[in-house]
């Protein structure tokens, strides 16, 4: 019982793993919080649904395309929406206030276009159940497992080995000294939002597979859940995301197992106030000590 | 400035005579129903002002609050048969005292720590809403909910509720202009603009942004008391994250740190929905591209800080505020 829930919140987890690392990445360079993400996530699970069903593409088509194009939307939003308020030198309030714009309009987008009701999702993959021992694992749970740990590593090697990774970090840092440096920061920001929404829709297919449901609004709990995780591993940084991810997958899953179903999406809630009362920078964040 | 500020409290003058007389202009039963909302809207969005616009504490779980003072107040009076008066001191007590337990841990810290916690509580407070169904009876809500009555006198219908919130917000306008125009609301504001700074002059920034949270809250739990009882019926999908995001966008949208400004964003954003009801599909649709624009083109809201300020000092405030916008990036 205890493994199989285990299972089940790793599962969960690197799902908002993935989410999380869309705000944590954009956090991390420009020190906003991209509301509007768990929107993102769930218009690249329609946009996967839309690629499948609607276009007849096979899944493994449709899931890199669909990817691409909610990078594309990702980008699109920081342009219209989050670009302008920077140029004007607003306060990061501002930007917030947008961000929740964009969530109201991309929530009402959704329920124009697809309706308020549930979809259930194609299913392509046949489900398999194996059994180890007890414990019952679905050929969908593994590659959903899978997946999120590769694309992890992808993600960890690009931003600490690579040339576009240096960039990013160096953004991260200060965006006036990496301009100085000749780095094109807001290339390297458009970039920033293309990953994490791209991941966000990564994240919105497998959900979709995965629970067989995607509707409008999907996005405000997971969107919150993650925005949790991305706090509890200390905002910012890129694996204090995924580890939060998996941790409050685990924490939910065993919570409604052994304590109460009903107050599932409290105890992600309840441990992320306990950490930040005790370690206020999050699990793996940078602690910020104010100078005069 | 003289003559303007005669101008000012004449236009105050005839504003409150036309908003006294309204109900008797205004005989559509639902227009009067708006106007009974917006009074609760500006309630919160003034008690939201004084956390975010004036100790620059971003909380994202008003809701919570609201919704703590509508559940105490209305299972006082439907169980204990409590007056309604007795019953809007005691919700504006319970919530400010959660507030208190929420923020002596998180306003120690500094930065935005008081938005995720605010955050976290707002959804652990509706799943409480919904799950403890002994108490709240869960997704049913909670219906027949009593209406106030005053030395026998039982206020009921939309009019008598009209003038009930126009008092309660007249009030809580007075306490907030004397409040923040008196030296706590100095001090309150010091800490907004810089925390090591007001500790440099002996202003203790953990003391003034409590006790400004406290407040806060109790005024949300005050506005959820006097909600529960004028639509007599509540359930936990009045107070979800989404009604925390609306408040925060009316403070947002009006100007932080002005009390004008949260009137006109209460007011703004609870008609333009109505308004924009003749193309229904679309409202809400456009209600998120005018957030989006309002911050490109007016990011300090429609009675922002840097509006008045500029009357005043034109030159040195926008120096002040360009200077400020550097550091923070």
């Amino acid at each position: 019982m205890f493994t199989q829930q285990l299972i089940n919140g790793i599962t969960v987890g690197g799902i908002y793993a993935l989410i999380a690392l869309g705000y944590t990445m954009v956090y991390g360079i420009l020190k906003i919080v991209n509301f509007a993400h768990g929107d993102v996530f769930m218009i690249g699970s329609f946009l996967g649904l839309v690629f499948v069903q609607g276009l007849g593409m096979p899944i493994y088509v449709a899931f890199p395309l669909a990817a691409v194009a909610t990078a594309i939307v990702g980008i699109f939003i920081e342009r219209v929406a989050y670009r302008p308020i920077r140029m004007h030198g607003a306060d990061a309030l501002a930007v917030l206030i947008a961000a929740l714009g964009v969530s109201i309009f991309l929530e009402n987008f959704a329920q124009l276009v697809w309706g308020t009701e549930t979809h259930s999702y194609v299913q392509q993959i046949q489900k398999k159940t194996y059994n180890f021992g007890g414990i019952t694992l679905s050929n969908i749970q593994i590659g959903v497992i899978i997946l999120c740990i590769a694309l992890m590593l992808i993600l960890y090697l690009v931003v600490n080995k690579t040339k576009i990774g240096v960039a990013m970090r160096a953004t991260s840092q200060s965006i006036v000294s990496a301009q100085l440096m000749g780095i094109n920061t807001e290339k390297i920001i458009s970039l920033t939002f293309g990953v994490g929404s791209a991941l966000a829709c990564v994240a919105g297919v497998l959900v979709g597979t995965y629970y067989d449901a995607v509707y409008p609004l999907v996005g405000y709990s997971y969107g919150l859940k993650a925005f949790a995780a991305a706090i509890l591993g200390g905002i910012g940084s890129i694996p204090g995301a995924m580890l939060g991810g998996f941790l409050i997958g685990i924490v939910e899953t065993l919570g409604a197992g052994y304590i109460s179903a009903g107050y599932k999406d409290a105890f992600a809630f309840g441990i992320l106030i306990l950490v930040l009362i005790f370690r206020p920078s999050g699990l793996l964040g940078k602690k910020h000590v104010d100078k005069v | 400035m003289e003559r303007l500020s005669k101008y000012k409290n004449i236009a105050a003058v005839i504003g409150c005579i036309l908003l006294l007389i309204a109900p008797f202009i205004i005989t559509n039963s639902y227009y009067l129903h708006i106007m009974v909302l917006i009074g609760v809207y500006i309630i919160l969005s003034l008690s939201l002002n004084l956390i975010t616009g004036y100790t620059g504490q971003l909380c994202l779980g008003h809701a919570a609050f609201y919704g703590i003072g509508a559940y105490v107040g209305a299972l006082l009076m439907l169980n204990l048969n409590v007056n309604f008066f007795i019953a809007l001191i005691a919700s504006a007590v319970v919530s400010g005292l959660f507030g208190l337990v929420l923020g002596i841990p998180t306003l120690r810290l500094r930065g935005d720590y008081l938005a995720i916690v605010t955050l976290g509580f707002g959804e652990i407070v509706r799943l409480v809403f919904v799950n403890w169904a002994d108490v709240t009876r869960g997704p049913m809500g909670l219906p027949g909910i009593p209406t106030p009555s005053i030395f026998g006198f039982q206020i009921s219908g939309r009019t008598a509720f009209y003038y009930l919130i126009f008092i309660l917000v007249a009030l809580t306008l007075v306490f907030m202009n004397r409040l923040t125009n008196s030296g706590f609301g100095m001090a309150m504001q010091t800490v907004k603009a810089d925390e090591i700074a007001a500790e440099s002059i002996g202003i203790y920034p953990v003391k003034y942004k409590l006790i400004a949270f406290v407040i806060s809250s109790a005024m949300a739990g005050m506005a959820g008391c006097f909600y529960a009882s004028y639509v007599s019926y509540i359930s936990p999908t009045t107070f979800v994250y989404n009604t925390s995001v609306t408040i925060l966008a009316m403070v947002v949208l009006g100007g932080l740190g002005s009390l004008a400004g949260s009137v006109i964003g209460a007011v703004v954003l609870t008609l333009i929905p109505e308004v924009l009801r003749f193309i229904s599909d679309y409202r809400m649709l456009i209600f998120g591209a005018l957030m989006v624009i309002m911050m490109i083109f007016k990011p300090e809201g429609f009675w922002g800080v840097s509006k008045r300020v500029k009357n005043i000092y034109k030159i040195k405030a926008g120096g002040g505020r360009r200077e400020r916008d550097s550091k923070s990036k």
